[in-house]
């Protein structure tokens, strides 16, 4: 069983079914905030139906992209006999 | 009467009676003496224990309270889980120096005084080193080398703020620090020294320059207990300073920025190390009662889903013996079950609904939106998304799938995978009960993990990380490189060092060694002879002359004692005299 699963996610002959099965997920986690009850509003982003998604991919798109940028430019990144 | 019995105690004494055991009977008592050690942690209740005189300063040596059994129970069972991981190997000195590393950390958290906190903090480090040395690869000798000279460093900075603290306030139980009590500078040296073992930056660096060059069950071990240790004590001394707040941030964020970069598998586990207790060190510095509970169940879920991680990569390096992602790939097809353990551990780590992490991290972001800045919270909720992309996703991706690396190894030995197992089991375990772990926590829990707008918030936060994670892939592979981080400070700091001592020190030394030998040495002699002179003429004639005039003047005190109380009421009475004038002439200025 485990072994089937995680063959489900390395197989390249699932790709399609995989991506399907993603977009699902998203559009329905998507849905769900607009749908659930927010009268417990502790922060204004708390308000906002679809935040956590937006506010997801932005965090995780700047990560790679400003990681990358400091690792490359900022000299941070060396060759691995730097220090020999 | 078994509450005397100290859990360092137990693991000490195990450790230092394993090497006479061989084989079976070994491997044995090394998981038989964490299981008591459980046992005994059961049977702790709230107290003091232990306390004995010791040159006047009053040694606490065995103080329980809620906060402290918080850690006992997870080291506890830590210790047992660790030593299942490790149960094949031969190395007895391995086995050992974890015992009495962990035992020491015990030591730590049930320090009611600080010299006992001293004393078992400094075999944290000594024993902890072994696990690096251990390797026996170059790399790993010097950066064992380095981990030490960082941590002794450390060590004499806590032993300076511990004596000024107990100079100046007259004591030396372990409790929490103000600034200003026991001066400001004992409450920096201390700080400080508790921030390095916690790997606050720019006192990471030792962490994740050593960790990955330690064994593969000795970073197991490693990844627990340090850092949370450090966690403990700074929850102890420092609750609500306002400090720790942006440091803790900005140690969410570094660790994860860094993650991006690396290519080692472990020392971007060890990122996470550090940006994780980011999150604990944030919790520290808000101080609430709601803040010092998510720190303390945050660092129980974190041991043992990091554990977990590092298990699964040290089991990965076990079969292969590779640790850069770049040579990595694949490996699912023969791995399955160390992928899927794994996967718990990293699912725990992001805070998945149903997992350790998402009813622990979440209690210390609430903290900080609710109680604090909702600066700190958004941020440390970019940490987030970063967590899950790395160790979630990034790792386990170059690791097991993606580009196929061509081995085909096999799953790690029967009790890698059952420690594994276990940990995932309580991965799991606090995530679908959170109650089991908020009830050993010091404060009572007003707060709810699994509420509509937590769970799709949540949700929506890794989900979209993941699509972001799949659309920019191709700009997330790992490169062949190493990245500088402030250990380049002693790294090729150090070269510029022995420059200086070899070239300008080394010939200002020589200069003064011909001058001491020539012109110096010359002059020496002279005035040596000189003072003699001035010896015997005036110094020992001075002294025989105070001798003659005392002995004068006691004869004369002598003939002056007549007997008669009618020269003595004289005396007295031209004695305060001559006090009254001398004090009308010169006593008013100064008094």
């Amino acid at each position: 069983m485990i072994a089937k699963l995680v063959n489900f996610f390395g197989d390249s002959k699932y790709t399609r079914i995989r991506w399907r099965l993603l977009l699902v997920i998203l559009a329905l986690i998507v849905i769900a905030d607009f749908l659930i009850d927010r009268h417990e509003t502790e922060n204004f982003w708390d308000a906002i139906p679809g935040w956590g998604a937006a506010f997801g991919f932005a965090s995780c798109a700047a990560i790679i992209f400003i990681s990358k940028f400091i690792g490359h430019k900022g000299g941070i990144m060396k060759d691995e006999d730097y220090y020999d | 009467m078994i509450e005397w019995f100290h859990p360092a105690l137990l693991m000490i004494v195990g450790g230092l009676v394993l090497p006479l055991f061989k084989g079976a009977w070994q491997k044995s008592l090394s998981l038989i003496v964490p299981l008591l050690v459980i046992l005994e942690v059961s049977q702790l209740t709230p107290g003091v224990n232990g306390t004995i005189n010791f040159a006047g300063i009053e040694l606490v040596l065995f103080k329980v309270d809620k906060l402290s059994l918080v850690f006992g129970w997870v080291f506890a069972f830590m210790a047992f889980i660790g030593n299942l991981y490790s149960l094949h190997i031969t190395d007895t000195g391995q086995r050992v120096s974890a015992f009495l590393y962990i035992g020491s950390a015990f030591g730590v958290i049930f320090a009611g005084d600080w010299f006992t906190l001293l004393v078992s903090w400094e075999i944290m480090a000594f024993a902890s080193a072994y696990l690096i040395f251990a390797s026996k690869t170059q790399p790993a000798i010097k950066a064992g080398f380095r981990y030490l000279m960082v941590h002794v460093t450390g060590g004499v900075m806590l032993f300076g703020g511990i004596v000024l603290h107990g100079i100046q306030t007259g004591s030396f139980l372990f409790g929490p620090l103000e600034y200003g009590q026991g001066g400001s500078l004992a409450y920096t040296l201390i700080l400080v020294s508790f921030m390095l073992n916690a790997a606050v930056p720019p006192l990471n660096a030792w962490l994740t320059d050593a960790y990955p060059e330690a064994t593969v069950t000795g970073a197991v071990f490693l990844s627990a207990f340090t850092t949370k240790t450090a966690v403990y004590v700074l929850l102890r001394t420092y609750p609500g300073a306002e400090i720790l707040v942006w440091f803790g941030v900005g140690m969410a964020i570094y660790g994860v920025v860094f993650a991006v970069l690396e290519n080692d598998s472990r020392r971007l586990l060890g990122y996470h190390i550090v940006s994780q207790v980011g999150y604990m060190i944030a919790g520290i510095g808000i101080g609430t009662e709601m803040a010092i509970n998510g720190v303390a169940s945050h660092a129980f879920a974190h041991i043992l889903y990091k554990g977990l991680l590092f298990m699964g990569a040290g089991a990965v390096i076990h079969m292969t013996g590779r640790r850069k992602l770049t040579e990595l790939g694949g490996l699912y097809r023969t791995m399955p079950w160390t992928v899927a353990l794994y996967m718990v551990g990293a699912l725990a780590i992001s805070a998945f609904p149903f997992f350790s992490g998402f009813v622990s991290k979440s209690m210390i972001i609430a903290a900080a939106a609710g109680d604090y800045s909702a600066t700190a919270a958004l941020l440390l909720t970019v940490a987030s998304s970063g967590t899950f992309l790395h160790t979630g996703l990034k790792l386990p991706y170059y690791m097991f799938f993606g580009k196929d690396c061509g081995l085909r190894p096999s799953e790690p030995p029967k009790n890698m995978l059952f420690a594994m197992g276990i940990a995932a089991i309580f991965c799991v375990g606090i995530g679908v009960f959170p109650g089991l772990l908020y009830n050993l926590l010091p404060y009572p829990v007003e707060f709810e993990p699994y509420t509509a707008t937590h769970i799709t918030e949540t949700l929506g936060v890794l989900m979209f990380t993941l699509l972001a994670f799949v659309l920019f892939l191709k700009y997330l592979d790992p490169e062949n490189t190493i990245s500088v981080d402030t250990d380049w400070f002693y790294r090729r700091g150090a070269k510029w060092f022995v420059w200086f001592a070899n070239k300008p020190v080394l010939r200002w030394e020589q200069f003064l060694i011909t001058l001491g030998d020539g012109p110096a040495l010359r002059t020496l002699h002279r005035w040596s002879k000189r003072s003699l002179r001035l010896d015997t003429n005036i110094v020992d004639a001075a002294v025989n002359g105070v001798a003659n005039t005392a002995r004068r003047s006691g004869e004369g005190f002598r003939r002056l004692q007549t007997g008669i109380v009618s020269h003595y009421g004289l005396a007295i009475i031209l004695g305060l005299i001559a006090m009254v004038g001398i004090f009308m002439l010169f006593g008013t200025g100064g008094v």
